[in-house]
């Protein structure tokens, strides 16, 4: 779907606008570094896009954030350091969160909790889990509000989920392809979101949108002329079949715009198609001023996750 | 179209193989692929079953999958062979295997309404992978199915399924579970001091009941670990046979790219070989003109209707050469193997003619 795409445009409009950002990566190996020409990110923050320019931008700070270190800040802060080495080395994480499931997820949003109540960014921006996990990853703090009754994750499930249900403070972006079946799994990852945990869906992002071209319906020898470049046959027929192809697609995408318009009543930001898979900063940065220019102003977030 | 296909026949895969696994990350068309080759089994005379993990609804719907299932379900056409098909139950297929380990009735019973148990069989991470490997397993030693083709849960590190049999039984391993089980009466006696300390933080932190559901599960586990191991050393034994082919089915894209070439070099070291790659979604190549070169011809047409179609032209150019470039690596390191392309598809496959269709790009034999 290109959600980790999606997380480093909206960090970098974020930054354009003079806003501090730390991106939070929960699954590893997403390639967010890359994107932004860096080395692989680590537990500790790591500067992705330094600001300053005509724009007066901010930083973009980027760290990545696993339940097993989470665990051990969370023991650490809770006077438990003495067995937390061993707690995690033994293998127990899995066991505890085995016992408990969605653990190891309420560790991760207690640490993002913390972050965000730190106050030390303006927007903190989670590439969350893919549509299945993202569910029962925003679910277990209500969850586990259900099943640990008292106790320290308890209070931590509660603050976690006073965050998620308060939509000045966070917010979730959903991001799609248009087409069907991302549309269609969009749409149920939605209500589920909004019904189940309560939390508030900021517009929907749909990644790669055909820009449209002039022209592509007409005869293209229309625009040769005497001075102008020879045509050969050949390159004639590969244009037309460019165009068709080209064509096709925009009406497919054109239907599942509408339908997902049709379904889901939010705001749709359409991000281009870039015409290559190698995203890079310049990549970056054009998705990032698409992004603004169709976001007036960016709504009062504190954190978003895509 | 032009896209181009180095070889298009996989038939090999349906005839010689007993079991065909398709790996690859999520999102590239790996459960579409599954029952393209299904499908192509059963056209080939063999009696097939597809077990497909979280297929798309309206996929689903076409092979007769109303709901998780931990029977297969046949699908009937106009072919020689038989389709059977199957959508993983996870938690039914973990209960199943909790009644067939059992020593006596009353030990399924207190493991299947056990709620650490309930925790384990639907959250343990790499169960259902686990468990589509056990259903394969089933399916093929005990169903007398020819061929079993089986989609592999989308998950990040795709190879989980490989490790998954030996990280249940890790788990059961677990020093936690050495500890309870050790032949005394009660828990404080057994453990010292340290472990007491263990025990009391895990229960400080998630609760005292969570701890007691996992001793009561562990004691009640009892006697059953070594058939769950051995097993999964046979599921272990059965996927490294050279009757069992992997597919790596990938998108041309730089991170899914990279990804299967991970998983092409795990198998490796586990002695596993790729016996084909499909790449899914590529984009057509319309003309070998470079970009530049069409970019150049457009601005010197600008305002024109010409200038339009070269620029859309170059555009695919450019990406097709990208996508090219992508996949060099990956070819390379699947070699001999042979590598099918198939191009971005104008509608989502959700018939049993969709499957038809993707299938001419894969097989030559029967379309």
């Amino acid at each position: 779907m290109g959600k980790t795409t999606v997380t480093a445009a909206l960090a970098r409009a974020a930054a354009l606008t003079g806003r501090t950002v730390l991106i939070v990566e929960i699954e590893g190996k997403s390639g967010l570094s890359e994107m932004f020409g860096q080395p692989e990110l680590t537990y500790d923050e790591a500067v992705l896009a330094r600001g300053g320019g005509p724009d007066g931008a901010a930083d973009v700070t980027a760290r990545t954030l696993t339940p097993d270190d989470a665990l051990l800040d969370y023991l650490a802060d809770h006077g438990l350091n003495r067995v937390s080495r061993r707690l995690v080395s033994s293998g127990a994480l899995d066991m505890v969160a085995t016992a408990a499931p969605g653990i190891k997820d309420i560790l991760i949003l207690g640490k993002v909790k913390q972050i965000e109540v730190s106050g030390r960014f303006d927007l903190v921006v989670v590439d969350a889990p893919a549509a299945g996990h993202a569910i029962s990853f925003l679910r277990s703090a209500a969850g586990l509000l259900d099943a640990v009754a008292v106790g320290p994750i308890n209070t931590q499930a509660t603050e976690v989920l006073a965050m998620l249900s308060d939509p000045t403070r966070c917010q979730v972006l959903l991001v799609t392809l248009p087409e069907e079946t991302p549309v269609n799994e969009l749409v149920q990852t939605a209500y589920a979101l909004e019904e189940d945990i309560g939390v508030s869906l900021g517009p929907v992002v749909v990644n790669g949108v055909y820009p449209q071209v002039e022209g592509l319906d007409t005869d293209p020898t229309l625009g040769v002329s005497s001075d102008g470049p020879p045509l050969d046959l050949q390159l004639l027929e590969a244009l037309g079949h460019a165009a068709a192809f080209r064509q096709e697609r925009s009406a497919i995408q054109a239907t599942q715009l509408q339908r997902l318009a049709d379904l889901l009543p939010l705001p749709q930001i359409q991000l281009p198609y870039l015409f290559t898979t190698d995203i890079g900063p310049q990549e970056i940065d054009h998705l990032a001023r698409e992004f603004l220019g169709q976001l007036p102003q960016l709504p009062a977030l504190d954190e978003a996750a895509p | 179209m032009s896209a181009t296909t180095e070889a298009n026949d996989l038939g090999h895969l349906v005839r010689d193989h007993g079991i065909v696994v398709c790996t690859g990350s999520g999102g590239v068309g790996k459960t579409t692929t599954a029952a393209v080759i299904a499908l192509e089994g059963a056209r080939a005379g063999r009696r097939t079953v597809v077990v497909t993990i979280d297929p798309a609804k309206r996929l689903a719907d076409a092979l007769g999958l109303e709901g998780l299932t931990n029977t297969p379900s046949r699908i009937e056409g106009d072919w020689p062979g038989e389709l059977w098909a199957l959508m993983l139950d996870t938690k039914g297929t973990f209960d199943d295997l909790v009644l067939k380990h059992a020593t006596e009735p009353g030990q399924a019973e207190r493991i299947l309404t056990n709620r650490f148990y309930r925790n384990i069989s639907g959250a343990l991470s790499g169960t259902q992978e686990y468990m589509a490997m056990e259903k394969l397993y089933e399916l093929h030693e005990e169903h007398d199915f020819d061929l079993v083709v089986v989609d592999t849960p989308p998950t990040r590190n795709a190879l989980d399924f490989l490790d998954a049999p030996r990280r249940l039984t890790r788990f059961l391993d677990h020093r936690l579970y050495r500890i309870v089980m050790a032949p005394t009466r009660g828990i404080v006696k057994a453990v010292g001091v340290a472990t007491q300390a263990f025990l009391r933080t895990v229960s400080r932190v998630v609760g005292g009941d969570v701890v007691a559901d996992a001793i009561t599960f562990f004691q009640a586990f009892d006697g059953m670990e070594q058939g769950f191991k051995d097993r999964a050393q046979r599921v272990l034994e059965l996927l490294t046979n050279p009757t069992t082919a992997f597919v790596l089915v990938t998108a041309p894209r730089p991170d899914v790219v990279s990804e299967a070439t991970y998983f092409a070099e795990r198998l490796a070291e586990g002695g596993i070989g790729i016996r084909a790659l499909i790449v899914n979604r590529l984009h057509p190549r319309f003309t070998d003109r470079p970009a530049a070169e069409l970019r150049a011809m457009a601005s010197s047409t600008i305002d024109t209707a010409l200038a339009g179609q070269l620029e859309n032209l170059a555009d695919f150019a450019a990406l097709a050469d990208t996508e090219e470039h992508h996949l060099e690596g990956l070819t390379a390191r699947v070699a001999p193997a042979p590598v099918v392309r198939v191009p971005f598809l104008a509608h989502d496959v959700h018939d049993l003619d969709g499957l038809a269709t993707v299938g001419t790009w894969l097989f030559t034999t029967g379309s």
